[in-house]
């Protein structure tokens, strides 16, 4: 008799136990999910913003064509590859961002540029997007290294495995300079 | 995530429990010296307490920000400090972008407000807003926002009343051992059991001095730790120790006091409002570590910007062994590199322009709040035109474009 409640109370426990990294992994999972949203948000933003920012510098940067149209045509090609995975997608935001900072850093030179109002507004908002950007990039690392390490460690790895929850992508911007930056470290 | 905050409240538990204790010893204690027996004092300071509870819990953040005289703005009033507001809620996960509020008030401080993170405020003073950089208010900004996303703001709204419910009781219960106790007192020895009476009353006079200290102290020493785990969280969701860093630098360096501030809402604040030169790290009367040791821990936040990076420069900096980040939550995130500043120092003429554009953003907000109507000419110039106006129109004084109102 006691036998049967000893295993009965251990099945209970483990019930309790499988709903519990269940549930801590459909919670992680959609944490990656949302996260993956909120960069989708500010990458259209992002795409909004562009064309403005084309139309109200044009009148100002007569030599800057192939500049201008850098940004145009990578802003197109990102929009195009917006619905690829993580990877693919990281690749032509990078290239993106790249060209954009070209173009905000050759806005410096141009002081009539930067007394017009719409464009300083138009500035603040597409720093901002960068900074959310890369803020929401940074949310979804971290989210996905938790998610990710919730499946691959013992013991969620086998309630994982049960129910195929599966690791996930990380969301790195290759961007050529970006690389290259020397990184500074003093330990 | 959870598992971080959950951890560090901890600590923190044991100390509001504590304070608890103390809440329902004095309640106990009172019972006793004016009905002999303890359980009405409990229920009074039971009563008393879920009184205040109830106010804080519907009240308390509008409250706050009615006593530091903050009003809320709108996106489109400032729209770095908003863009702002929403990068650190992005990077902290915060589910819902809090409300932004200015106070108009040259001195440096910024608090947030938000029992539960879906309905959260933050609020800064025109004279910080003025002083800082894009990254020092990130900094700025991503330490209030800990406060929403850590439970700062609930754990010290729960010790705010606690401790206002201590002060309260001690107050009345030496209104009346000073007024009214003396014929009670005299009364009830005659009943004889006298010697048990004056212990009673001798413990109840020294509890009621002692509780609103000594709850006083565990207010502070909860408030202290919290302001280190919100520092951490900065440079966490930063990735950018420096800009608090640097932020902080400028708040120790203004001696401006803020006016709205009072002693009870000063725990909420990025920087003590009532500090003094000097003040040390052991200092039980402070709500907040001194700024110098703060700067100094994110400054030798070299390796990244991980609650493990900070745990380790707090040790270093202060001298000891023991963290003030538990190491659970500490190993929750690995390792996390820094970011470089986000855009280069201009040089010093440029620089010099930035800081005049930033000083004439808050004063066309402080004017816009006071319902000054602001034009931007299609010549580039700005038009401001003051509530008195009466005319249906004004002409630009530049390119004489005619502006009508609506």
């Amino acid at each position: 008799m006691i036998a049967v409640w000893v295993i009965v109370g251990i099945i209970v426990v483990l019930l309790f136990a499988l709903m519990g990294f269940y549930n801590g992994l459909v919670r992680l999972r959609n944490q990656v999910k949302n996260a993956w949203a909120q960069i989708d948000v500010q990458l259209k933003r992002r795409y909004d913003l562009i064309p403005n920012l084309v139309e109200t510098v044009k009148g100002y940067m007569k030599h800057e064509r192939e500049t201008l149209e850098a940004v145009t045509k990578a802003r197109n090609l990102a929009q195009q590859v917006s619905s690829a995975g993580a990877g693919a997608r990281g690749k032509a935001e990078g290239e993106l961002s790249a060209a954009l900072s070209r173009l905000l850093a050759v806005a410096e030179s141009y002081p009539d540029l930067k007394a017009n109002q719409n464009f300083l507004a138009l500035q603040e908002e597409l720093t901002s997007t960068e900074n959310k950007i890369s803020f929401s990039r940074q949310y979804y690392n971290d989210s996905v290294l938790r998610y990710n390490n919730k499946t691959q460690m013992f013991p969620s790895n086998m309630v994982a495995g049960m129910f195929r929850f599966q690791a996930d992508e990380f969301f790195e911007v290759t961007v050529p300079e970006e690389r290259a930056a020397p990184r500074v470290s003093f330990t | 995530m959870w598992e971080q905050i959950r951890s560090n409240q901890m600590r923190s538990v044991v100390l509001v429990v504590t304070m608890g204790l103390l809440l329902l010893g004095i309640g106990y204690l009172l019972g006793l010296v004016f009905f002999d027996s303890g359980i009405p004092g409990l229920i009074i300071a039971l009563v008393v307490w879920a009184i205040m509870n109830m106010v804080a819990f519907f009240q308390g953040d509008s409250i706050l920000l009615a006593l530091s005289r903050a009003r809320k703005i709108k996106p489109e009033d400032h729209p770095r400090l908003y863009n702002v507001v929403e990068e650190m809620k992005i990077a902290s996960g915060l589910e819902k972008v809090p409300d932004v509020y200015i106070i108009d008030d040259p001195a440096l401080n910024a608090f947030a407000v938000g029992r539960d993170p879906s309905r959260a405020a933050v609020a800064i003073t025109s004279g910080l807003l003025q002083k800082l950089n894009r990254d020092e208010l990130q900094g700025v900004i991503a330490h209030e926002i800990a406060h929403v996303k850590n439970r700062d703001v609930l754990l010290m709204a729960i010790c705010g009343v606690l401790l206002g419910t201590i002060v309260i009781l001690a107050w009345i219960a030496s209104r009346y051992l000073i007024f009214g106790g003396m014929g009670r007192s005299r009364r009830s020895s005659s009943g004889g059991g006298g010697q048990a009476q004056i212990i009673i009353l001798a413990v109840g006079i020294v509890l009621m001095i002692l509780a609103p200290i000594i709850a006083q102290f565990i207010y502070f020493a909860i408030s202290r730790k919290r302001e280190y785990l919100a520092d951490a969280s900065s440079a966490l969701y930063t990735r950018y120790p420096e800009g608090l860093a640097s932020a902080l630098e400028k708040l120790s360096s203004s001696t401006a006091e803020l006016q709205s501030a009072n002693q009870a809402t000063a725990p909420m604040y990025i920087i003590n409002p009532f500090r003094k030169k000097g003040m040390r790290a052991s200092d039980l009367t402070s709500t907040h570590p001194p700024i110098s040791e703060r700067i100094r821990i994110l400054r030798a936040m070299a390796g990244g910007a991980s609650f493990n990076d900070y745990d380790q420069a707090f040790r270093e900096v202060r001298q000891v062994k023991k963290g003030v980040i538990s190491p659970a939550s500490a190993a929750a995130i690995g390792a996390v590199g820094l970011r470089s500043a986000s855009a280069p120092e201009p040089i010093s003429p440029a620089r010099k322009s930035e800081k005049v554009e930033r000083t004439r953003e808050v004063s066309d907000l402080m004017q816009r709040m006071s319902n000054y109507k602001i034009i931007n000419c299609d010549c580039g110039m700005k038009l401001k035109v003051p509530p008195k106006f009466k005319a249906p129109s004004v002409k630009c004084p530049h390119c004489g474009r005619i502006h009508s109102f609506r």
